[in-house]
């Protein structure tokens, strides 16, 4: 322990910033061992289980830049697919107080980063966390009676909630209501199983057998499960999300949906959001420098056709066309040229 | 083609070699094309291949830049000081180059990894990142050889084309050139200052103040690494320490001078004027790019640590695609040139430097 802190003191110690400088000691340590670093936080991958056919479970160590999360909230995932990273919000499954988190990530069809996790996580793998967030959390003062429902891969964060509780000793009553389409998908179920003192039930939607509830959320599933909870939380597909609202009071939630944009081929008629000066207009159609500029805004700028970079920003919703090249900037968070690139719908732009 | 003015696109002809090259408007639009076409290809191939290739360089720079400091603790004897302040030369080449040159050019900065992004990069050398990419990535490749636009002609220093009128100071031009080669880090560091302006009385140092600050951070840092703290841990045996990591500094001031000035400076390079570029079409553009470049021949080992400026024209052409793709793509380009009868200027690094020493010399006679 003393030798660590001393390695970190050194480490951290404004001489060896100047030995190491320009680039800093993070640069020479992650190339010994890739989670060495000081400055961002990252993970190796420690194992990995695939516990249904449509989803992957890891299991991730963290390095000492980790700060934690709260059972319930989401964690920017990046990982390196072809030479490009590429960020997703996940919510691990475990509880908030271990060392290791666990992720399950279910396989969304034409999803990049879950497909390639699905058929590629192995242990040694190295993934970088940050932004940890999100409201759906647990009150400091437990509920006495926990609803959870979750559908599909919505099951993490309340399973994370549910571990949590369980290491704290409560002593209140809990359901869990988990629903898939069979049972060979349904995620965590032999765990859930072993569990004394929480009432499981599961619904299927397509291959029904051996399920506990039949047909979609509803008043019959809600008195089988626990009538009257103190606190619903739910977390799965948005008609689930709203249907358990319909029928229960006191619902925290959180919906997955992946976000669909519709490329349109020629000036979208979106709104541009230039979200650091908190000005907004319509898409002219011309790129994004000349609209900003348009705007009265003075981004940095150089060449105006494509190649200096200078003007690079961060687009943070949203899909652009790149005029040079025509390719279409779809991934959320994506550095763009903005003097190339024009609006393909609503974006937002950290400018 | 910067700023819309009214006018016209027109037909560019240039001597090269004393034969006449002629590019029409609407032979450039076609020139432009096939070698947005190219561009076009290598974007879409872009992947792990590229982002493997930079990380072992990144690699490579890293170990010789830790093995070389490492013997040169021990530089009191001489095959350890040599080798010691080879492997830093080589370091720092490496550096400022293939990987610092490169990735300030946003060619990685579709990775999305933060440590090969154009923005956050910053090399190991005198001369500041931001400053860097204002002149360089922006001023030089977008007004490439166009005098009294381009500051890279002559830096504002030397005279390198016989469009810079004539003045007795020039007399020294051979002097200034070796002391910039000598000295090259601080000369790159300087540039930015825009001296000639203001000695020509145009600005004052007061308008410079800001830049000159950022100069200085980073120059002070620089030196206190390699002159002050390196050589006092090495405690008894600093001043080995400290020729060597002058030695490796000079080597590669030494280096990249020379590469350098063999991508715009040999023999039938073109120049051009503000009035050739008035209304300039992105074809104009590629065809300005290639006369006013010239490539050097040599191996795989002299590309990389080149950091490919040996394919200085397929660099100005497609300065943001991964310099180790130039190799591949300049037989492509070549032939391009070839039939729409743009001269493709190469050679090797001594002769293109020799022309270079040449025009040096003679330019500093009023010719």
């Amino acid at each position: 322990m003393f030798t660590q802190t001393l390695t970190r003191r050194v480490l951290s110690s404004p001489l060896v910033d100047l030995l190491t400088g320009p680039h800093g000691v993070d640069r020479y340590t992650e190339l010994v061992e890739p989670t060495w670093t000081s400055g961002e936080a990252r993970a190796k991958v420690i194992a990995v289980r695939r516990q249904t056919p449509r989803s992957v479970t890891l299991i991730l160590e963290p390095n000492r830049v980790f700060t934690g999360f709260r059972a319930g909230q989401h964690i920017n995932l990046t990982v390196e697919i072809d030479g490009r990273r590429r960020t997703r919000p996940y919510s691990p499954a475990s509880a908030e107080v271990t060392p290791y988190l666990e992720l399950t990530v279910g396989r969304h069809d034409g999803g990049l980063v879950s497909t390639y996790l699905c058929e590629h996580a192995r242990p040694g793998m190295i993934v970088g966390l940050d932004s940890v967030g999100g409201d759906f959390v647990l009150p400091a003062v437990r509920p006495r009676r926990i609803l959870f429902v979750s559908g599909g891969s919505g099951i993490t964060p309340v399973m994370s909630m549910l571990r949590t509780l369980r290491i704290e000793g409560f002593t209140g009553d809990v359901a869990f209501l988990h629903y898939a389409r069979s049972a060979v998908e349904a995620s965590y179920r032999n765990e859930l199983a072993a569990m004394a003192g929480v009432k499981v039930l599961h619904g299927y939607t397509r291959i029904t057998a051996g399920s506990d509830v039949a047909g979609r959320f509803g008043p019959a599933h809600l008195a089988a499960a626990m009538p009257q909870p103190d606190a619903v939380f739910a977390c799965g597909p948005p008609e689930l999300v709203a249907a358990v609202r319909e029928h229960c009071d006191n619902v925290s939630s959180e919906s997955f949906v992946p976000p669909v944009f519709n490329i349109a081929a020629e000036t979208s008629g979106g709104s541009v959001t230039f979200a650091d000066a908190g000005v907004e207009v319509t898409d002219d159609g011309r790129p994004l420098l000349d609209q900003a500029e348009a705007a009265g805004l003075t981004p940095e700028s150089g060449c105006r056709m494509g190649i200096c970079h200078s003007c690079t920003r961060r687009k943070t919703r949203g899909a652009v066309r790149n005029l040079i090249t025509g390719a279409v900037s779809s991934a959320e968070q994506e550095d763009v040229q903005i003097c190339v690139s024009v609006p393909v719908g609503d974006v937002d732009i950290a400018l | 083609m910067t700023t819309p003015t009214t006018a016209q696109p027109q037909t560019i002809e240039k001597t090269v070699a004393g034969k006449t090259i002629t590019m029409t408007p609407e032979q450039a639009d076609a020139f432009g094309r096939e070698l947005d076409a190219i561009k076009e290809r290598v974007i879409a191939d872009l992947g792990d291949r590229d982002t493997t290739y930079i990380r072992r360089v990144i690699k490579a720079q890293r170990a010789l830049e830790i093995g070389g400091r490492a013997m040169l603790f021990g530089g009191i004897f001489p095959p350890f000081w040599l080798a010691g302040t080879a492997m830093l030369g080589l370091s720092k080449i490496l550096d400022n180059m293939e990987i610092g040159h490169n990735v300030m050019h946003g060619q990685y900065d579709w990775t999305g990894d933060p440590t090969l992004s154009s923005k956050n990069f910053e090399w190991d050398t005198a001369c500041p990142a931001d400053q860097w990419r204002h002149s360089h990535n922006y001023m030089h490749h977008t007004y490439t050889n166009i005098v009294g636009m381009d500051r890279d002609i002559g830096y504002g220093i030397l005279r390198m084309s016989e469009d810079q009128p004539w003045r007795p100071y020039f007399l020294g031009n051979p002097v200034y050139a070796f002391l910039l080669m000598v000295l090259f880090q601080y000369g790159v560091a300087l540039h930015e200052m825009e001296t000639e302006r203001i000695t020509s009385g145009e600005i004052t140092i007061a308008d410079k103040r800001e830049i000159l600050e950022g100069i200085w951070r980073k120059t002070k840092r620089q030196t206190l690494k390699d002159y002050v703290a390196f050589p006092l841990l090495a405690g008894p045996f600093a001043p080995w320490v400290l020729t060597g990591n002058l030695t490796a500094n000079l080597i590669r001031n030494v280096w990249s001078y020379m590469i350098i000035f063999c991508g715009h400076f040999p023999e039938d390079v073109q120049q051009f004027t503000i009035e050739e570029t008035k209304a300039e079409t992105r074809g104009m553009w590629y065809f300005r790019q290639v006369l006013g470049s010239a490539n050097l021949t040599g191996g795989k080992l002299f590309h990389i640590l080149s950091g490919n400026l040996s394919f200085q024209i397929e660099h100005h052409l497609f300065p943001d695609v991964p310099a180790h793709r130039h190799a591949e793509i300049s037989e492509e380009v070549r032939e391009i040139c070839k039939r729409y009868g743009v001269p493709y200027n190469t050679g090797p690094l001594l002769k293109q430097f020799g022309t270079v020493v040449r025009k040096i010399v003679r330019l500093a006679l009023p010719v």
